[in-house]
Order: C-alpha cells, then structure tokens, then sequence
C-alpha cells in the first residue's frame, strides 16, 4: 500500500470517529429519552392482571366515556371509562382544560398512573367523537383530529 | 354524475394498466409508435382522473346525499368554500386527491418532456404510471368515493336512500387553514415521485451522466416548497385552533409529515455533491427512493390508523394495500439497484474535514439521523407489540431530546457549510468567512446571558441564530461590493442585482435565513408561560406585561354555528392594546360538535394567546387560559421566507456571462470569472 492509500486510510479513519461520536451521542440521549417517557399501553381489562411493577409503570388506557359518569369538582374532573365490559375510575387534575371532543360515549384515551386504590390518575386527556352514521371505519380525518390537553412540548 | 365519476376511474384505472404494460413492451421492443401510446395513455389516465375528480365536487355543490361520502362529510348549510375542503376530509376523498395532485405532476411531466429525452422517458413514464395504478386501484376497488348510500326496506330488500341533510364537516376542519394545508400537504407528498420515478427510471435505463438531477430539480424543489408550506400551515392551524397553546405535539400525523421533508431536505443538499463531484452517488439514488417510500408511508399513517390504532381510533382496511405497495416498491429499487449498481460508481473520494463535501455529508448524517429517530418513535408502538407484545409509545421528551441538538447542529452547518471551498479549506479563508459572525453570535450570546436567559437550549440557539444570519448577510454584502464596484448603484439594487444573476446560490441563502428565523420562534418556546383563571365579568388576571380584563359574553349566530365569545380586554400598562374575542363554536346539527378559537395578539416579540376554555361546573363562571409565547411570529414569517427564497431559486438566472457546458452546469452560471468546471471546482460559494 502506498503513501497516498495509507493517508486516505487515516482521512476515513477520521471520519468515522467523527461519525461515530455523533451517531453515539445521540443514540445515548435517544436512549435517555426513551426511559423519561416511555408509555405502555393497555386495555381496561389487562389492568387487574398487572403485577406490582407493571402496574407502577407510566402506562396510557383507551376506552369508551360511561354515560353520565362525567364529574366536575373544583380542580379536577372524574368520570368512568368502559371497555371490554370492564370498568376503570379516572381522575384528571391536570391544569389543560378537557377538550371539546370530551363527552359521553366519546373515545378517550387517558395517560397517567395507576392509583394504590385502583383509580386512575390521568395527566392528560385525548378524546374523539364517536363516529355518528359511520359505522364503517375510515371516516377520520387526519388523526390529529383527535383533541388532547397535551401541552406544548417545543 | 356518481356513474359517470366511477366509470371515468375506472378508465383511468385501464389507461394506467396501458401506460404501465405498454410502456414496458415500449422499452422492450423501442417501437416509436409503443412509445407514443403509452405516453398518451399516461396522459388520458390524468386527464379522467380530473373528470372523475369534478365529478365528486359537483356531487358536494349540488348537496347530492344519496351519495355516502358527500353525506358523511357535508351538509346544506356549509360554504362553498368548504364543499371544496370536503373533499379531502375523508378517506375516499382523500385518496382519489392524491390521485388528482399526481396526474397534475404527472401531466405537466409528460407534457414537458415529450420530445426530449428520448431515451429515458418511457422509463420515468412507466414509474409514474405505476404509481398511479396504486392510487387507482384503492379508489376503484377497495375505497370508492362514489359508493352510493343504501338501507334494507322493510321486506329486507336493500335499496338506495338520499339523505334529507349530510353529516356536515368535522368541526375541526372549519378553519381556513384546513383548506390550504392538506393541498400543500399532499402536494408535497405527491410531488416527490417525480425525482423518484427519474432516479428510478434513470438507474433502470443506466442513463449516463447526472442529468435526471438537472432534469429533476425544479419538480425536487417545488415538491419540497409545498411540503414545507404544509408542515408550517398544519402547526399554524393546530396552534390556532385546537386552544392547547403549541404548535407541534410530536404526533404521528405531524411526524409523518415531517419524515420525506427531512430525507428530502437532505436529498436537495446531497445532489450537489453529484453534480460538482461526482460523489454519493448510490446515497442519492437511496435518498430519494427513501423519501418516496417515506412519502407513501405518510399517507398510510395518516389514513390508515395503524399509529392511531393505538390510540384506540379508527382503523381501516387499506392498510395490507399500503404495506404491498411499500414492499412492492422497495422490492423493485433493490432490483434495480443489485443489477445497475456498477453504474453508480463515485468518481472521488473526500479530501479534508474542513471541507464542502464533509459538511454536506455531516448535513446528511444528521438529517438521517433526525428522520431514524422521528420514525423510530412513531413506530415504536407497532414494533414493541411485535416484538415484546407490549405497546410501548414514546412522547415528546424522547423526540426533543434526541432533535434539539441535531437541529442546533444542522443550523450551525447552515452557516459554514455554503462558505466552505470544496476539497479542502484554507484558514485564512476560514477567519475571513467566519470571523466577525462569531464575533458578533458571541456577543449577542453574552448579552443574551446577561439579560436572563438561562435555557441553555435557547441561548444557544439565540447564538447561532445570529452567526449564520451573519454570514448570509456577509455574502449578500460582499457580492454586492463587487458589483457596486462597476456599477455604482445602491447597496440594494446591487443585492438584487448579485441575486438575479445567480438564483440558485443566493436563493438557497435566503432559505436558509428563513430557517434562522424559524429557529429563531423555536427557541422562545423555552420562555412559554401560562394562566388559567376563572373569571367573572370585570375580573382581571396579569400575565407578563399584559392585564386581561373580561369586559362581557356575548352569543353571535353563524351560518353553520353558533359563536360564544368572551370579551376580553388585554391592557398593557393600563393603557388598552387590543380586544381579544375566544370563543366556542357550536355547529349545527345533530352532531354536537364543539371547536375552539383561539385569540391571538401577535406581537414580534410574542403572542398572547388566550383561549376561552369553558365554564367552571362549580361556578358557572368563564375560564379564560392565556398563554405567553415569545417570538412564535418569526417561525410564521421564516416559512413565508424560504418560500419566498425557493421562489427565487427557482428562477432563471438573469445572464450567464460565462458558456458552460449547459448538460453539466445549467444553474452555475456565474458572473465572476473564478466559476469554473465542475473538474477543477475550487471555488467557493453556493451553488
């Protein structure tokens, strides 16, 4: 190998080092950020199956709003999801208010923590209208139609 | 008009079957009358895909309800100026759009080019067509837009119905921005499978040479324009209409968006390296194939609810057809790519660190990375059921925490990177370039940290802001020098002047000072605050420098809803700036739907935003919320800037004083006698 391949080698070398670093350093706070906001999903009814850990985990729960199960007390709203013919307590003290989509029969999702009592301790709240004549899937539009009190996170 | 519609796709869908089989048998045999036919098929495809189109708009202004999707996304009382929006606010609709979007691309394409490049159009002809077909398929065989409504009579008979009124639109879209985003969306979607059906076509007929990146440019640069229009429209109207004080929540939709923007981006850049260097070539082809494939998969995650499926929403059937579209077309660029691949050969390898070509390739790298681990986080719920059964989704810390600094870094590239000479870069020109934009980042910094400001995000952000806008404004300064120098005009005139003369350079660096400003808003999101207070009339509330006093309610009728407003008074130092009207709309029918307006006194300095936000059950009192977000106008006006600077670039150069090899260099043209051949190229600049 001649001179010219030898530095052309190094030239590379320090490419890739330089490559390396930024492609590790990022991948270390991807990871960070991973583990501050990882959210597991779950069902209604998987909840009572949760062991210890699992129920102590960030998790997000989707279901239908119970009819008429929506409360209003000062700081916080409560109401009943329904799904899979289970029930689950929740509680919303976040600041954000409700969105507008939020009412009877609609889809909601909440995110938060499990309560020891076994209500759920929502921090933000996403809800979609149920679908009026469509039965028929499709007839979202764009799935940021669902409102949310998520806060501005930029 | 719904039989003529349905039958008018359904035609499309067998001229794009010509244009496709054709085509191939025009490749294979190179029969001049082949040729023409399946160019022609492609044109007729667009041209009934319009009709079928018109067909469906004319359904909405006739308020025809027997049809299911006129029924379901309209009704009586909306505006025509809705009854167009209506039609992309649903699946059907929104398919057989993007079908509309493309045959305008598509026709423009054909129409262009159809006696030129001889060799490979029929290529690019069948890529497209194929395309097509996809979109066809959908909307004739699996998701009709045209489905008429039909209900089982009393003897079980089924039998069509026409609806006395529609469903009316989703109250969300009532907005004028919903009508302007989707389009510019979708336009941006649909337009990134011009580069891609060239660079496939290309790498197909092992084209010689770099001239489907010459070819391709303009359409790149028009698909990005309006990918960039509509990223910034949907934060706009998410930031205006869904009262939540944010532009941008790092939901699938929005990331979906932001996935071929980011690839394409990087494509825009890499190119350069090609054409000047002859360098990544294999990564160009794969960039724009990527960002096709990544422009497909947006439309699949916005339509499909494979993301949203998590989220518990709606689900569709089309998701298989995306899938075998996605692997269909991967398969066949592999293909391609595995047989011709030797053509792709780079001509030279990189020289220094301190060079073009590394910054372009780092400006790469970063891209990428920012698209892996957007993608990365979009997907991860579908992969974590795949692969540990538990649905994990991330939110926004782990998105902000991995693009902050890439960003930061990608903007810092935006300020060396077009000042760095190919190959390799002396210091003296380094100092020269950089010196006193440091200098002056650097004290705007310190300053900026002596105020106060201590997110270091921010403040960093806030530093190189000022560098790159320095370094940009330097440019413009010295090549106005030169030319004020012979001409003797005005500082301005001669800035005008050194743009026209070469668009593509001094465009680019008004995108990138476009992109400094929209940093510049990114940045004041560190420095958000926000009140929530339950008012009575008379009640005020303080925010920054601002007094809100709520002076009364009022009720106001609308054709389609009906308005509660809150009258607020926003006071600065007791003198009155401006009445704020929030309200809640409440839309007529049977569906109850409720939409927010926001407030918003926009200010260069920062927004006071303020959100009615509805009653307290306790009190029955109005809660107002009202949010401070400093410098949010700036990213607004960088998104009308870059437009405004791709507009530029877009144009021809004025003259060209210098001949070139037009084949080589079409755009570097360039006054100063230092432009020279691609072969040499050690001259600096942008271009």
């Amino acid at each position: 190998m001649g001179l010219g391949g030898k530095t052309k080698m190094k030239k590379q070398a320090k490419f890739g080092i330089g490559i390396g670093i930024i492609v590790v350093a990022l991948g270390f706070l991807a990871w960070l950020g991973y583990g501050e906001s990882k959210t597991y999903y779950h069902t209604i009814a998987e909840l009572q199956g949760l062991n210890s850990s699992a129920r102590a985990q960030r998790m997000r729960v989707g279901g239908t709003v119970a009819i008429g199960s929506i409360r209003r007390t000062a700081g916080r709203v409560d109401f009943v999801l329904e799904g899979e013919g289970k029930a689950l307590p929740v509680s919303y003290g976040g600041s954000d208010p409700l969105p507008d989509t939020f009412v009877d029969k609609s889809q909601a999702l909440v995110e938060g923590h499990l309560g020891p009592d076994g209500r759920f301790v929502a921090e933000h709240v996403q809800a979609k209208c149920a679908s009026k004549y469509e039965a028929a899937p499709g007839g979202d539009t764009k799935g940021a139609a669902a409102s949310s009190t998520q806060p501005s996170t930029m | 008009m719904d039989v003529f519609g349905s039958f008018a796709l359904l035609l499309a869908f067998v001229c794009a079957v010509y244009a496709l089989v054709g085509g191939i048998a025009a490749i294979v045999t190179r029969h001049p009358l082949l040729v023409k036919s399946a160019r022609q098929a492609g044109m007729a495809t667009c041209g009934l895909i319009f009709l079928a189109t018109f067909c469906l708009e004319y359904l909405f202004f006739t308020d025809n309800f027997s049809i299911a999707y006129v029924a379901s996304h309209s009704n009586r009382d909306l505006s025509a100026f809705y009854k167009i929006a209506a039609l992309w606010s649903g699946m059907e609709g929104s398919l057989l759009f993007w079908s509309f979007l493309l045959a305008v691309y598509v026709l423009s394409v054909l129409i262009t080019y159809r006696n030129k490049n001889g060799e490979l159009m029929p290529y690019v002809g069948v890529v497209m067509a194929g395309v097509q077909l996809f979109f066809l398929t959908l909307s004739n065989f699996v998701e009709s837009p045209f489905k008429a409504l039909a209900a089982a009579g009393p003897d079980g008979v089924m039998s069509f119905v026409t609806r006395p009124d529609g469903n009316g639109l989703n109250a969300l879209l009532q907005y004028p921005e919903m009508v302007i985003h989707p389009p510019n969306l979708y336009s941006g979607y649909t337009g990134f499978t011009i580069p891609f059906a060239f660079a496939l076509g290309a790498l197909l007929a092992r084209y010689p040479g770099e001239k489907w990146i010459h070819l391709t440019r303009k359409w790149t640069m028009i698909a990005w324009m309006f990918q960039s229009c509509g990223i910034l429209l949907g934060a706009h109207w998410a930031y205006a209409v869904l009262g939540w004080g944010g532009y941008w929540g790092w939901d699938p939709v929005e990331n979906a968006s932001l996935l071929p923007w980011l690839t394409g981006t990087a494509f825009l850049h890499s190119v350069m390296m090609q054409e000047k260097r002859g360098m990544m070539k294999v990564w160009n082809v794969w960039l724009v194939f990527t960002t096709f494939l990544l422009c497909i998969m947006g439309t699949f995650l916005t339509r499909s609810g494979v993301v949203s499926s998590v989220h518990a929403f709606a689900q569709s059937n089309i998701g298989p057809w995306f899938v075998g579209f996605m692997g269909i077309t991967l398969a066949v660029c592999l293909g391609a790519y595995l047989k011709n691949s030797d053509y792709l050969k780079s001509e030279n390898h990189l020289d220094s660190l301190i060079s073009r070509e590394s910054s372009f390739l780092f400006n790469n790298l970063l891209f990428l990375v920012a698209c892996l681990a957007v993608l990365s986080g979009t997907l991860f719920p579908v992969f974590s059921e795949w692969f540990s059964g538990n649905r994990i989704s991330v939110g926004a810390p782990y998105f902000n925490i991995v693009n902050i600094p890439v960003g930061l870094l990608i903007l810092f590239l935006t300020g060396v990177g077009p000042l760095l000479a190919w190959r390799k870069t002396s210091t003296e020109s380094l100092k020269r370039n950089f010196g006193w934009p440091l200098l002056i980042g650097v004290v705007v910094g310190a300053v900026a940290f002596a105020l106060g400001f201590r997110a270091f995000f921010s403040t960093v952000c806030l530093f190189l802001c000022v560098f790159v806008a320095s370094t940009i404004l330097l440019e413009f300064y010295r090549g106005a020098k030169v030319i004020r120098a012979r001409s003797g005009a005005s500082y301005p005139a001669c800035a005008i002047d050194l743009t026209m003369r070469n668009t593509r350079r001094y465009g680019g660096y008004i995108i990138h000072m476009g992109m400094v400003f929209v940093f510049l808003g990114l940045a004041g999101a560190a420095f958000n605050r926000d009140v929530q207070k339950s008012m009575r009339v008379g009640d005020t509330m303080q925010i920054g420098r601002y007094t809100l006093m709520l002076q009364g309610a009022d009720s106001k009728p609308e054709q389609n809803y009906t308005a509660q407003r809150m009258l607020v008074e926003a006071l600065s130092d007791n003198k009155p700036v401006m009445m704020l009207f929030p309200e809640k709309r409440r839309f007529a029918g049977n569906n109850q739907e409720n939409g927010t307006m926001v407030a918003i006194y926009s200010t260069w300095k920062e927004d006071l935003y303020v959100v009615f936000a509805g009653i307290d059950p306790e009190t029955r009192e109005p809660v107002i919320h009202a949010f401070l977000n400093p410098l949010v106008k700036w990213i607004w006006f960088g998104g009308v800037v870059v437009v405004f600077g791709t507009i530029v670039a877009l144009l021809p150069n004025r003259r060209s004083v210098l001949v070139l090899a037009p084949a080589q260099q079409p755009a570097g043209a360039q006054p100063l006698p230092h432009a020279v051949t691609s072969s040499v190229a050690f001259r600096e600049g942008h271009d």
